[in-house]
């Protein structure tokens, strides 16, 4: 059962590099634990928050793709619930969108080979029709 | 002569029309919300027909013109143009977003107001 999952999780402004970077590698380390694979870390910096959270107006954003079943997703979760640092956090599955947008992706490609396809043809039978009827 | 009246007439409401267009124009969603109040009845009750034309601009999709497949949580910039400035997202019927894509985005300004990314409530 391999899902893809996107972890989003807000640290608080006042933690230092070195504290999130032992916090993601901890992470990391729990995912290979659990079977899964990261797939890619992004830090996405210090950014405002749209609201106050836990008195914090900032906070910096680390985006965690991982790859792996629901367990791994539930123990990872209860892990930024107890670590005291993480201010908020947030799990999407995104497989199925992938999925979903991969094969809008092909139908388009497909509908434009199909579409540049006849009207490169069309040309042709036109112009070998034009000079007969002259 | 009466031609000459009738074609006055017809002349006013079309004169008067773009003023009452002009606030509603390519603004965000919530402007053409706050210029709804002369739309039924109007300025242009007097000529019905010519003044649909300028008031009704036909609504389209900007997801389905622009043909933009992905609507996610992260794209603040793409989400805030269909939340209104007290933070409510902008109902279809004054955005022209189809359904199937309405529904997307909502559930996106909902991913994104619970990492916030976007306001629940908006500012004062």
């Amino acid at each position: 059962m391999n899902r893809t999952y996107e972890l989003m999780f807000i640290v608080r402004p006042d933690m230092a590099e070195e504290d999130l970077d032992k916090l993601v590698s901890t992470l990391e380390s729990q995912v290979a634990a659990s079977h899964g694979t990261v797939k890619s870390v992004e830090r996405m910096g210090k950014r405002r928050l749209a609201y106050a959270v836990r008195r914090f107006q900032d906070g910096m954003y680390v985006l965690l793709t991982v790859e792996g079943g629901g367990e791994l997703i539930h123990e990872l979760e209860r892990r930024l619930r107890v670590t005291e640092p993480v201010i908020k956090f947030l799990t999407v599955r995104i497989d199925e969108e992938q999925k979903r947008l991969e094969k809008i992706k092909q139908i388009r490609e497909s509908r434009r080979k199909a579409s540049s396809a006849p009207s490169a043809a069309a040309p042709e039978p036109g112009a070998d029709a034009a000079p007969a009827t002259v | 002569m009466a031609d000459e009246t009738k074609a006055s007439t017809q002349e006013a409401p079309s004169s008067e029309t773009p003023r009452a267009e002009t606030p509603r124009g390519e603004g965000r969603p919530e402007g053409r919300f706050a210029s709804r109040g002369p739309r039924p009845g109007g300025p242009g009750a007097g000529g019905p027909r010519e003044s649909r034309k300028y008031f009704r601009r036909k609504k389209v999709c900007k997801f389905c013109v622009e043909k933009i497949e992905a609507i996610n949580y992260k794209d603040v910039r793409l989400l805030a143009q269909f939340v209104a400035e007290s933070g409510k997202i902008v109902p279809r019927r004054l955005t022209g977003v189809c359904t199937p894509h309405q529904r997307r985005l909502s559930s996106a300004i909902k991913q994104a107001r619970n990492i916030a990314l976007l306001p629940y409530a908006g500012r004062p």
